[in-house]
């Protein structure tokens, strides 16, 4: 049989509903059971580096989205174009491109999360979940399934890297989102209570246990065993 | 057809092309606004050595610029403390002055006056720029109109370790060098020097500060950057020194 007749009957099959089971599968389960981060333990680099506080870890996590849902995006649609010879250096500079976009963004309207961020913007490029997805998924789907691959997967990685930086920042810092809850609590018990915060949760070795210790609650809870 | 090399090329080519062109019609729309974001914060670091940061931070672009309009007058200096004409001092670029042989170089100057009056001087802040671990670091230092009281500094870096030489940014490294002189006794200019471990008091010292852990390198680094800038400025230090020194009498 003929790549063409293949071709042909899955177009008399009525259209997939927009948000279909297999669709929501692909958004939900890299969320828990196949998280980028806490399975298949990638994007680790960053998950560490920019958690120390919620307000730029979600920046983060908005241009994470946004890199690996338009790059998905693109790949697809480019999918039959691409020679698979180049298509590694194809992903690379549509994922630079889309990176380089972030950041001219940031330094625009915000520089001070521009500073802040500095590199590891930069870095979204090296982030093995962004080419993972394309070079397992965009390659060989629809424009539209890749985009809620894209968006799933990134999901996955913001929310992992908000609840550490949530921790970090709340432990290292006694705040959140910069709102100094530990003086507030400090102060309900009179003037001599002071809730003490621990230095290690700043420093990246913090991320390492608080991202440890996820890991662990999650996969007692799935039963997940790496094989 | 797909694996020709021709193909290949073609491809290669075409999509070089479309990305470029989205590149540079970014970098075209946005310099200007990415200008105007760089000139503002250079605006809240001078600031920064002479007022509050959370002051700072409370406020929009808009009140950082009115603020720095009516309390900072500006000047640009040679390395022999003459007054340069034909220039301001925020279009004089530190980083690429550094770069220069001595005698080329152009100093800027900001003179932190009260709201509108700027005969009535407060402080003299300077830029600095040197080198870290790993790149440039840079800042601004604020002395008194006594030119020997440091009023305040403000620190930025390039790109030192975070948790290490990054730590340069943060307001309580930078309250340390708060109230320490620049000169001896004997009116030899010895700056201020960060000493090597941490958690030390030098509340006694006036030269000396405590250091970064982890971070000798950077702190060398800021020493180093700190006495050769001002070195630089000595002359119109010194210029500026005796003119309150008349004054006084």
């Amino acid at each position: 049989m003929s790549v063409e007749t293949i071709e042909k009957t899955i177009e008399k099959k009525p259209a997939e509903a927009l948000l279909s089971k297999r669709r929501r599968k692909l958004v939900s389960d890299p969320l828990v059971d196949d998280n980028p981060i806490t399975i298949q333990v990638l994007g680790i680099c960053s998950a560490l580096a920019v958690t120390t506080q919620m307000k730029p870890t979600l920046v983060m996590a908005i241009s994470v989205i946004f890199v690996i849902v338009m790059a998905n995006l693109t790949i697809s649609l480019m999918r039959n174009t691409i020679p698979s010879r180049v298509r590694i250096i194809v992903q690379l500079a549509v994922v630079a491109t889309l990176v380089t976009l972030v950041s001219e963004v940031l330094k625009a309207f915000a520089y001070d999360m521009y500073k802040e961020l500095s590199v590891f913007v930069g870095l979204i490029i090296t982030n093995c979940i962004v080419m993972g997805r394309l070079e397992a998924f965009a390659l060989g789907n629809k424009p539209y399934d890749s985009i809620l691959d894209g968006f799933g997967s990134a999901l996955g990685y913001a929310w992992i890297i908000l609840a550490v930086a949530f921790f970090r920042e709340l432990w290292g810092a006694g705040a959140v989102f910069g709102i100094p809850i530990f003086e507030y609590i400090s102060s309900l018990f009179g003037p001599d209570f002071k809730l003490a915060t621990n230095g290690l949760m700043v420093s990246p070795v913090g991320a390492f246990i608080i991202l440890g210790l996820i890991i662990w609650v999650q996969r007692t809870k799935t039963g997940y065993v790496e094989n | 057809m797909q694996q020709s090399n021709a193909y290949i090329i073609t491809f290669s080519v075409i999509l070089t092309v479309v990305l470029g062109l989205l590149l540079s019609g970014t970098s075209q729309v946005l310099g200007p606004m990415q200008k105007e974001a760089v000139a503002l914060d250079q605006k809240k670091q001078i600031l920064g050595a002479v007022i509050p940061g959370e002051e700072i931070s409370a406020m929009t672009p808009e009140q950082v610029n009115a603020y720095y309009g009516s309390h900072i007058a500006s000047t640009v200096v040679d390395a022999s403390g003459k007054e340069v004409e034909g220039t301001t001092a925020e279009m004089v670029d530190v980083g690429k002055n550094y770069k220069k042989p001595l005698e080329d170089r152009l100093f800027p100057v900001y003179v932190f006056h009260e709201e509108g009056a700027p005969t009535q001087i407060k402080s003299y802040v300077f830029p600095i720029y040197g080198a870290g671990l790993w790149d440039a670091i840079w800042g601004f230092i604020a002395l008194d109109t006594d030119m020997n009281t440091i009023g305040g500094i403000t620190l930025a870096h390039a790109g030192e370790t975070p948790g290490l030489g990054a730590r340069i940014t943060e307001p309580g490294v930078q309250a340390r060098f708060e109230g320490k002189e620049i000169f001896d006794e004997s009116g030899d200019l010895v700056a201020v020097q960060m000493q090597k471990g941490e958690g030390r008091d030098y509340e006694d010292n006036l030269h000396q500060v405590d250091g970064l852990s982890g971070a000798t390198i950077t702190a060398y680094g800021v020493n180093n950057m700190l006495k050769n800038y001002l070195e630089y400025y000595q002359p119109y230090i010194e210029s500026k020194k005796s003119s309150t020194a008349v004054a006084a009498l």
